[in-house]
């Protein structure tokens, strides 16, 4: 059979599995790169020839996602997760380490096309880093051993089914456990509870709970629900955003690992109040290893009528759930994007309004909420709103699921009631010394020690979950430019402040990272950083210069010390922008050099 | 106390063209008759139009081009070591301008082509007497700390009146439309 | 807020700009509400054709108090709108240079001079320079089309040909791809090549680009300077022009497209 000839079956077998939808682009895509381990211009034109949708689109979608590639990458696509706690856990190290094993420069691959080495954002693994994904998926606490252990399969080509199971084990690290993770309902029993208080009744105790998002916004649950049983539509969907890409979160991998039922029952609770019939799991391809699993549960729930038709008995409920696998984007954790995306297409932030609940998946009413989130709706089905509302602050009710990593003797997840204050959370894992605690990952606040008597709650320091910690041997700087980059890699691209804020406080802190920097560095830091807050799209660039802002306020030494004593340097090494002419002309003069000027 | 100031004396300006056409200067020439007005204001220190070859002391520079090789680097730095007031004159010096449009490509490619005899033969010179290339062309705020920027390819004759007429009174040169152009 | 609040008529539908009244129509944003009584907001990505996109961010204005861009916020009876304030024409500034730092933006050898938006945008808010250091990114220049030049260099992503193509022309020519500042209008053909593509002279998307990204070939400078669009008088003064616009650059050589303009 000839290429030619696979390469068509391939595609149509995937066209198959997806009806055809271009919608399902994303899903389709994911399922041809598994095939051919790349999407060539030439696949995706045939892709977009099957598809009966314009070229551009298919590239449109695919240039858009980190994990989907344009040229061959090799039979082994091994990417580090380069989140700072990676970093701080020495990943640099092993990245070279691994690169030197095969001569390789990052991202470029192999000659043999057996094998790429790259950086990738993080992966959520920050408690039991160094991370990598190799061919998506995940491999944990990497160590020179580990490293060449992962060289040599990859050199002997052993199939990745066959390598070692230890090292794909992913573990919980469950280190506090509270009315969430400490309880173990019967399968179906949130669902059963849920409607024996009726749609309006399940309502009222949401609206009682006063339930808010987990995912950083923390908007009120019951009133999302309202809005999109309320909204004219001909489908409701209920999407659970299990994107969970902000540096430094790593819950909902816990939570969709051993809590699946949780979420999912928690997905048919909010279908049964708002009258759904399709929910969507987003599930980031990092957490691609937790697929078969899901599915596995989903399936379990079909056979005890936990989905399906006629939910648990009741006459014309009828629920099921896909998954839809992200391909490599933190915007998508936006909701809008994550709905783009959902749709096939680059995960681009809309207009809002309208917001999801009135226009949404498909244009229809949407829930998203996080996979926390319906976690929680499972509590409230079972103990009902009063008893939730009971828990927490009167502004933040029940309790906060925190991803604990950094420096601290044991990181991992701690669930804690709203109010816990940031030098309990110190103390519970271990943190001695801590000189600095990001709150809510890369977008989040940069806590000096002056700050950890204040609490967790939407109203004083919010969380999506992320808690890194930093102690005294760690460098502020050097934290803040990493999340420069992590933002300047994901940004969209859609709006202009975010686009070009990114790129220039990457580049001006990768200036003062070399000693180029001055005061005016220091001053446009925050002068950018002021307009991508107030002028961005999204989230993503309003928040993007948070932890600059906060660093170069409360760690302002951290940067001093890497100023130049003039107060101008240019961005660049003059002698080294003369270095080609100079090799051209066969020179060495003294002219053909130029010093710094002082 | 308050009694409007006479300028204790002439104030010194240098003017240079790095990688640019000379018609910034040009245009410095078109504001005609006020020259005279200018002279009875301002005397040169290095310039075109004195042919002197190195700045001293000066007030006011006023830097035409782009820097595109290893000596404009070093003229620049001389007119920003001397100068209290440096200005971007002109497109070039703001942006890198026409001769930026060498950025899209390589210096080496650049420098290949240039220099490729009809036998195919590459020759670089390696003259010393001859200014090595940058890999790129810079707007020259991105070499030296720059006080006011003067766009125009070239500024009008007025335009640059009405910026050289604000300096000199001690006001913040502005320039608005219709005298406000980037062509 | 429900919609029945600014159902149209009631002579009570205004807001103010700048402390000034505009009236507006139910379902008008307030961009469009503002042009049309005269007001001007700038903007970059907007269009009175195509739907509001919002990617630009120049019309960035504070409404009661919050962020946000004119032209995708509905006006509302009542509204207070801080538009033209020196701290928001401070931040448009920094968009401006954002936006040429980013390109290559060489104005002197561009047709579009003179009847460029971003340029008489930079005009309007006294741009002197760009301020941040330029990228010099390397971008495609595709001229295989025989009417019309498609030069990314000058490219500002606002994606009016995309819309304008798909929208207008039905036809779905460009579409922007890839992510962040790789981010690159791409236009739909096997060989990726404009000649290659559905584009015709008479499309909207061949004469929307509010730079000089996409521009008729054989036209050159054809207008003197002094009598282009934005040399008579800002862009800030023109609004009635941006109101109503259709197409800044008459191809006066490319007869063919002259003919099929309309309104």
């Amino acid at each position: 059979m000839s290429d030619a000839s696979e390469l068509h079956d391939l595609i149509e077998q995937v066209l198959q599995r997806y009806q055809r939808r271009p919608d399902r682009l994303v899903q389709i895509l994911h399922d041809i790169q598994d095939g051919l381990g790349y999407l060539s211009d030439a696949t995706i034109a045939l892709l977009a020839e099957r598809l009966q949708i314009s070229y551009a689109q298919v590239r449109s979608t695919r240039d858009f996602y980190a994990f989907f590639y344009s040229e061959d990458r090799g039979q082994y696509r091994i990417l580090f997760s380069d989140n700072v706690t990676d970093r701080m856990a020495g990943n640099q190290a092993l990245f070279q380490q691994m690169l030197d094993y095969f001569n390789l420069q990052p991202g470029k691959v192999s000659r043999d096309g057996l094998v790429s080495v790259d950086l990738t954002s993080c992966t959520g693994m920050c408690d039991q880093g160094p991370a990598i994904l190799v061919n998506e998926m995940a491999i944990t606490r990497m160590t020179p051993q580990r490293v060449n252990q992962v060289c040599a399969l990859v050199s002997a080509g052993v199939p990745l089914a066959q390598w070692p199971s230890g090292f794909f084990a992913v573990d919980d690290n469950i280190r506090r456990a509270d009315c969430l993770l400490g309880a173990s309902p019967e399968p179906g029993e949130s669902i059963r509870a849920a409607i024996a208080r009726g749609r309006e009744g399940m309502l009222a105790e949401m609206k009682h709970s006063n339930l808010r998002g987990r995912g950083g916004a923390g908007f009120t649950t019951a009133i999302k629900w309202e809005a999109c049983r309320n909204a004219a539509g001909e489908q409701r969907y209920i999407v659970c955003n299990g994107d969970e890409g902000e540096p430094g979160t790593f819950k909902d991998r816990v939570l969709l690992q051993s809590y699946a039922g949780r979420v999912f029952e928690g997905m048919v609770i909010a279908a049964y109040t708002v009258g759904a019939q399709l929910g969507l799991l987003y599930l980031r391809a990092e957490y691609r290893y937790l697929r078969p699993r899901l599915e596995a549960f989903l399936a379990g729930m079909r056979a005890q009528n936990l989905l399906g038709k006629d939910i648990v008995g009741v006459s014309g409920f009828d629920f099921d759930i896909e998954i839809h696998l992200g391909a490599g984007a933190y915007i998508c954790g936006e909701e809008t994007a994550l709905i783009e995306s959902l749709e096939g297409k680059a995960g681009k932030p809309r207009v809002r309004p309208p917001f999801p609940v009135a226009c949404g998946y498909l244009n229809q009413p949407t829930v998203v909420n996080n996979v926390e989130t319906l976690c929680k709706a499972t509590e409230i089905a079972i103990h009902g709103g009063a008893w939730y509302e009971a828990i927490g602050t009167k502004q933040s009710t029940g309790t906060k699921v925190l991803s604990v990593s950094g420096d601290c003797a044991r990181p991992g997840i701690y669930e804690y009631a709203f109010g816990v204050r940031i030098s309990q959370v110190l103390e519970d894992c271990g943190a001695r010394n801590a000189i600095a605690v990001q709150v809510s990952g890369a977008s989040g606040a940069c806590l000096s020690e002056r700050e950890l008597g204040r609490r967790i709650a939407f109203e004083d320091v919010p969380t999506a979950g992320s808690f890194m910690i930093f102690d005294k041997q760690r460098d502020m700087f050097e934290v803040a430019r990493n999340f420069a980059h992590f933002f300047k890699h994901e940004s969209c691209g859609f709006c202009t402040p975010c686009r070009g804020g990114t790129a220039l406080i990457s580049s001006m802190m990768d200036k003062i990272a070399e000693g180029r920097g001055t005061q005016y560095e220091m001053n446009e830091l925050l002068r950018l950083q002021a307009v991508m807050k107030t002028s961005s799209h999204c989230g993503l660039g309003q928040t993007a210069g948070n932890a600059i802002a906060d660093t170069v306020q409360k760690f302002r030494p951290a940067y001093e010390r890497r100023l130049a004593q003039t107060d101008f340097v240019p961005a660049f090494d003059l002698d080294a922008a003369l270095a080609k002419a100079r090799h051209l002309s066969g020179r060495d003069d003294a002219h053909a050099h130029l010093g710094e000027e002082v | 106390m308050n009694a409007p100031h006479e300028l204790p004396q002439k104030l010194r300006i240098a003017t240079t063209s790095l990688s640019g056409c000379f018609g910034c200067h040009m245009s410095l020439l078109d504001i005609d008759e006020r020259l005279l007005e200018l002279a009875t204001l301002v005397e040169f220190d290095r310039s075109p139009i004195t042919d002197i070859k190195h700045c001293g002391p000066c007030d006011v520079g006023l830097v035409e081009g782009g820097v595109c090789n290893a000596e404009n680097v070093e003229v620049l730095r001389e007119l920003r070591r001397n100068c209290k007031v440096l200005v971007a004159f002109g497109a070039c010096a703001i942006t890198g301008g026409l001769p930026a449009q060498r950025n899209n490509r390589e210096v080496t490619q650049c420098l290949t082509q240039i220099y490729r005899t009809d036998s195919g033969e590459v020759a670089v010179p390696n003259d010393p007497e001859l200014p090595l290339l940058l890999d790129k062309v810079y707007p020259i705020n991105e070499i030296v700390r720059v006080d006011y920027f003067l766009p125009g390819c070239p500024p009008s004759g007025d335009t640059i009146w009405k910026f050289l007429t604000d300096l000199l009174t001690g006001r913040t040169p502005r320039i608005e439309h219709p005298l406000l152009k980037f062509d | 807020m429900s919609d029945n609040l600014n159902s149209g008529l009631d002579s009570t539908a205004t807001f103010s700009i700048d402390g000034r009244r505009v009236p507006f129509e139910a379902g008008q944003t307030i961009l469009q509400a503002a042009l049309a009584a005269g007001v001007y907001i700038p903007h970059l990505c907007n269009h009175p054709d195509l739907k509001p996109h919002g990617s630009c961010k120049m019309c960035t204005v504070i409404v009661n108090g919050r962020n946000g861009s004119a032209c995708t916020a509905r006006a509302m009876p009542g509204l207070e709108v801080e538009n033209d304030t020196p701290a928001l024409n401070d931040r448009r500034r920094v968009l401006l240079q954002m936006l040429f730092v980013e390109g290559n933006h060489f104005c002197p050898g561009c047709e579009k001079s003179g009847n460029c938006q971003l340029q008489a945008l930079a005009y309007d808010l006294e741009m002197l320079a760009p301020h941040f250091r330029h990228a010099f990114p390397a971008r495609v220049v595709d001229a295989s089309h025989p009417d019309i030049w498609l030069d990314l260099n000058r490219c500002i992503m606002c994606e009016l040909c995309v819309r304008a193509s798909r929208d207008l022309d039905g036809k779905s020519v460009f579409m922007l791809a890839g992510r962040g500042t790789n981010s690159r209008v791409v236009v739909n053909s096997p060989s990726g090549l404009l000649k290659d593509s559905a584009l015709t002279i008479d499309d909207r998307a061949a004469h929307i680009c509010p730079v000089g990204a996409i521009l008729p070939k054989r036209v050159g400078y054809a207008v003197p300077i002094g009598e282009r669009q934005f040399d008579q008088a800002t862009i800030g003064h023109q609004v009635d022009y941006l109101a109503k616009r259709t197409i800044p650059i008459r191809p006066v050589a490319a007869e063919t497209a002259a003919a099929t303009e309309g309104n």
